[in-house]
């Protein structure tokens, strides 16, 4: 499969979903990334059994966070699929440049550019 | 009767060993006196002595004790609740004092409803002493003329000392004996919390006779007439505490558009009947909330009028 | 230990005003193990920060640091050679933390970035509950082990009150009757008669009533 997904999404590989940290995600909007998501397996399907679904509550603590200081949640974001749905992987890299997109770069970069 | 406790009118009929019959009345939410005197006077000569309401439900209202005043300058007995919620061990023994100074007889102990249901959830709330140590409280101050500190005081308040019970409150098997631990507190009457599931207080009760309780204590059942449909369900569902069967809301609801609240009083008359007849029951309190000019009307038809002169 | 929940992020945006560099400092106490103030969270509020302040383009010089524990003045000193040169410094220990760094460095202001709740345990992770109300005069034995001051939400020493539903507390179904608990603890036990032993009006005393309280163990006073 010679899939192809937006160039502009940088991929940081961890060993499960789980690995992902609150930190990990406040780090990168801090840096000035425009948005960050989090592609986990399946609900039910985690190799470690619960990993993807605290990493789904840690999304959500930085959805909270950025609500509270005034930027938008849906920067950050948590999607689901499994190891062998290439299209799917593809498909979501693109809905969420899209989205993306259509808020606008982070105001962080934006004061950071200024 | 040389050996009153407090010579008040509801103590007296109830050692005469009639049937009491007492009634409540809300202060009014600010300092409407007119207001006050109008909805008290429904209950003139209908009741042996009326429940005057200390910030029920947490919600501000004038003084129970200013209120249990205006009562007796009409010629009307009250019944001065006083809640733990709202004062320290110093205001509580002080308002004790105060009342009796002014001509009060009657006192009602109680925790009181938590103030987060209030006007003023914000509040801090006291709770220095709880409603069994309060009745203790009075016992003493009346009976050994002592405060809590047992220092004397100079003229004892002679009180006749009411609690509240609530049969239908968790856990069941122990209400029984928080009731027998009231009155071996010093509880000399007990006001009961609106009763509506009458199986259960039925069931209570005949623990308490075999208690003995009734034999120390003289055990006032609560009545409540249902105004409408909304009420009952409101009461069923939002009211700490509150026992209030299916069967009733049914009933009401049957009864059909513009009866129901007479459904309501004929329930909260045949109530009233069955007390009459319960053993250990030695009297009657209407709750009628905001209803008070219906008191005659409920008092007449319940035959328990006229109020005996004791 | 003492639990405590972390300030809005606007309350603690407020406090820190214009300050172009501030220290936020944990610690490593309780705060850490109920998850508000430690080393982790230090860094959360410290990122945080950063990005709020970043969007409004008022970009926020952030240190982070986490001493042992706030509450002893061995710890506290540590921060004494770098303390000057922050406009701020917040602090994520408990209470007590805030008031050690005010008395140590008297012409320092120090924020708070919780809010300190109370003393409790976690019953599950992520769950922290209220045991006990510092009253100074223990007596959980008389009640089961579980405490009426602490647990009730009338502090009833002869409870429970009118208000206790099918095991809950009238002000919130989310709230356990504690007399509901002790009631049937004793029942259990076949102990009722002692549910039936008078508990006489609490001596405030020793709790905060009775004024701001200090203990003293003379064999270590030097």
């Amino acid at each position: 499969m010679r899939l192809s997904y937006p160039s502009n999404v940088k991929i940081i590989q961890v060993p499960c979903s789980g690995r992902v940290d609150i930190l990990h995600l406040l780090r990168a909007i801090e840096d000035g990334a425009d948005g960050v998501y989090v592609a986990g397996c399946l609900e039910g399907e985690c190799h470690f059994l619960t990993g993807n679904v605290k990493a789904k509550k840690k999304v959500q603590y930085v959805k909270n966070v950025l609500e509270e200081i005034g930027i938008e949640p849906e920067r950050v974001e948590m999607f689901n699929l499994s190891s062998g749905e290439g299209p799917r992987f593809a498909e979501i890299a693109k809905e969420m440049v899209e989205r993306i997109k259509e808020l606008g770069p982070s105001p962080v970069k934006i004061q950071k550019a200024a | 009767m040389t050996d009153l406790k407090s010579g008040s009118n509801l103590e007296k009929v109830l050692r005469a060993g009639h049937f009491a019959f007492t009634g409540e009345c809300g202060p009014p939410k600010g300092a409407n006196v007119e207001h006050l005197k109008e909805k008290v006077a429904h209950l003139k000569g209908m009741v042996d002595a009326v429940n005057v309401t200390d910030n029920q439900t947490a919600v501000v209202r004038m003084s129970s004790w200013a209120a249990s005043t205006i009562l007796l300058q009409e010629g009307i007995e009250p019944n001065f609740q006083m809640v733990c919620r709202d004062r320290n061990r110093l205001a509580i023994q002080s308002d004790i004092l105060g009342v009796y100074a002014m001509g009060i007889r009657n006192m009602l102990c109680l925790s009181g409803d938590h103030q987060r249901f209030g006007n003023h959830p914000e509040a801090k709330n006291v709770y220095d002493i709880d409603s069994m140590q309060l009745i203790s409280l009075v016992k003493k101050m009346r009976d050994e003329g002592k405060f809590l500190n047992d220092e004397e005081t100079d003229v004892a308040p002679k009180l006749f000392i009411g609690a509240a019970s609530n049969p239908f409150a968790d856990p069941f098997e122990f209400r029984v004996h928080r009731l027998a631990k009231k009155i071996q507190a010093g509880a000399d009457f007990i006001q009961t919390q609106c009763i509506y599931n009458m199986d259960k207080f039925r069931e209570f009760m005949k623990m308490a006779v075999d208690m003995g309780l009734h034999e120390k204590c003289h055990i006032l059942a609560g009545v409540t007439p249902m105004k409408s449909v909304g009420m009952a369900q409101y009461m069923a569902r939002m009211v700490p505490g509150m026992d209030v069967p299916q069967s009733v809301v049914k009933r009401l609801r049957e009864a059909g558009k513009g009866k129901v609240a007479e459904e309501g009083i004929k329930y909260a008359l045949e109530q009233i009947e069955e007390f009459k007849e319960m053993e250990g029951v030695a009297g009657v309190h209407l709750m009628a909330i905001e209803w008070e000019h219906k008191v005659p009307e409920i008092a007449e038809r319940a035959g328990v009028l006229p109020r005996p002169v004791v | 230990m003492i639990v405590a929940d972390r300030k809005p992020l606007k309350e603690i945006l407020e406090m820190v005003g214009d300050s172009k560099k501030v220290l936020i400092l944990g610690c490593k106490g309780c705060v850490t193990v109920c998850n508000v103030g430690g080393n982790k969270e230090v860094g959360i509020l410290a990122s945080t920060l950063k990005i709020a302040r970043a969007k409004e383009g008022r970009p926020l010089e952030v240190e982070e640091k986490a001493l042992e524990r706030q509450c002893d003045p061995e710890y506290v000193d540590q921060i004494k050679d770098i303390v000057e040169d922050y406009d701020a410094v917040i602090s994520m220990a408990c209470g007590v933390g805030p008031q050690f760094l005010s008395e140590r460095y008297p012409g320092k202001r120090f924020f708070p970035a919780v809010n300190t709740t109370f003393f409790g345990g976690a019953v599950q992770h992520g769950i922290w509950e209220e045991r006990c109300a510092g009253c100074g005069a223990c007596g959980i034995h008389h009640f089961g082990g579980l405490c009426p001051i602490a647990r009730c939400s009338k502090s009833l020493l002869n409870g429970p009150c009118g208000g206790s539903a099918d095991g809950k507390c009238e002000i919130s179904k989310d709230v356990v009757c504690i007399w509901d608990l002790i009631v049937k603890k004793k029942m259990e036990e076949g102990h009722l008669d002692e549910l039936m032993i008078f508990r006489p009006p609490k001596v405030w005393t020793t709790a905060r009533d009775g004024g701001p309280r200090k203990s003293v163990r003379e064999e270590l006073v030097q």
